[in-house]
């Protein structure tokens, strides 16, 4: 019977993508131990809500879960930290200017605080995407926005991580 | 294209996003323009050192354990609720075969015809599959398995019909005793709901309409075709059942 599957399939399907999963929220809430407890979560969340999945990709699936249940661990835990000025748009405004400087050899400890210091929303798309490697697509499904939004969101994160590793001064 | 432009789309070029025109008007801008083509290698660089791995937090082994023992916790939970429920609905159902029982009787003294008999074994039959847990004895969705499966243990050969493209999964074959003969049964699904269809070779003349029946709130469509005779029984609603029985006749 189908619902004698339910544990089998679940684990063929979904578990195998945990370290997706960590790696996400561990982006998204900063933080070794609460990255855990979201992730414990949002895998019996997964779970409980599997008769829901219809086939197709676990780990996009999984990441939805795991995207929405780090927002509500941010609101219940983060709340005080300041809202992003979020702009959708009026993208790509902040500099056209030549590059002076070439990333040759990127600090990787500066690359990850300056990865940290993105507003979340600039932040999932750039690991779900360069970590990832999700297509648009599969990222405008998880972050439920539009294709076109997710271009514009990679667009101005890369352009602020470009400036911070270059030493100035973001302007949000 | 302008440098703001350029500067926008080269993300979506950088990572294979583009449509071929918008890949080759930034491929000219950037090719032209010395600022966008710097700052496409920079953006190239940090793409570069973020997907190396070396910033990819795995999931330690201790959370994996966890996570995957307490998935196997809630399942065995649900597995006890559903035992719980399962007691229930068997009690239901005892009721309803006794009720069966009870309307063979009357119906017998009556003076059934054959088919009506049949029906109620049909009934019987399908709610015996479901109470106790022996839905399928060769459970599988391929009627390449289930098909073979049947040689040997029938002296006639099931016809065995994929419906998945319709919507009706098969879930599986089993043999089942009706009208004093071994028949083939093969169960199918469609959402919650199971459909038992019974085959055997049919006596006399077989051929005509569908006859349909509704007994103690099951459906029941009735066929012959190709000297066979057809009994699909279940819970799902009418026009699902004649959907279920249309598609199997289109088939061959």
């Amino acid at each position: 019977m189908k619902e004698d599957n339910k544990l089998p399939n679940f684990e063929k399907a979904v578990l195998p993508h945990l370290d997706a999963a960590y790696n996400l929220a561990r982006w998204l809430v900063r933080n070794d131990a609460d990255a855990e407890d979201v992730v414990q979560e949002a895998t019996l969340r997964a779970y409980k809500f599997f008769g829901g999945y219809r086939g197709g990709d676990g780990r996009a699936w999984l990441l939805t879960i795991v995207r929405n249940t780090c927002y509500t661990w941010l609101q219940q835990n983060r709340a005080h930290e300041p809202a992003t000025d979020f702009d959708e748009e009026t993208h790509g405004v902040e500099n056209v200017t030549p590059e002076t400087i070439l990333l040759g050899s990127v600090d990787r400890q500066m690359l990850k605080d300056a990865l940290e210091e993105l507003p979340v929303e600039f932040r999932e798309a750039v690991i779900l995407r360069e970590l990832e490697g999700l297509s648009y697509k599969e990222i405008a499904s998880v972050i439920n926005v539009p294709v076109g939004t997710v271009m514009s969101r990679l667009a101005r994160a890369r352009k602020r991580l470009q400036l911070r590793l270059s030493g100035k001064e973001v302007s949000s | 294209m302008n440098c703001q432009e350029a500067q926008h789309l080269m993300h979506g070029y950088m990572d294979g996003e583009l449509d071929l025109l918008s890949n080759l008007h930034i491929e000219e801008h950037i090719g032209s323009c010395h600022p966008c083509a710097l700052a496409y290698q920079n953006q190239q660089a940090l793409k570069d050192a973020m997907s190396d791995g070396s910033l990819y937090f795995n999931a330690p082994a201790n959370l994996q354990r966890r996570v995957r023992s307490l998935v196997r916790e809630a399942d065995k939970k649900r597995r006890g609720q559903s035992a719980w429920s399962w007691r229930w609905l068997a009690a239901g159902a005892s009721l309803a075969l006794f009720a069966i029982i009870i309307g063979v009787l009357v119906l017998g003294q009556s003076g059934a015809n054959n088919d009506e008999l049949l029906a109620q074994e049909v009934i019987s039959s399908h709610v015996r599959s479901l109470m106790a847990n022996h839905l399928t004895d060769v459970p599988s969705s391929d009627q390449h398995t289930v098909k073979p499966w049947f040689d040997g243990k029938l002296d006639y050969s099931p016809t065995v019909t994929d419906l998945g493209a319709q919507g009706f999964s098969l879930v599986g074959g089993r043999l089942d005793y009706l009208g004093n003969r071994a028949v083939a049964a093969l169960v199918y699904q469609r959402r919650q709901h199971y459909i038992n269809l019974f085959i055997w070779p049919a006596m006399g003349d077989a051929s005509g309409q569908n006859k349909m029946a509704v007994r103690q709130g099951y459906n029941l469509i009735h066929w012959n075709r190709a000297g066979m005779t057809y009994w699909a029984v279940s819970d799902l609603n009418i026009s699902e059942l004649q959907e279920f029985a249309q598609d199997l006749q289109n088939q061959k």
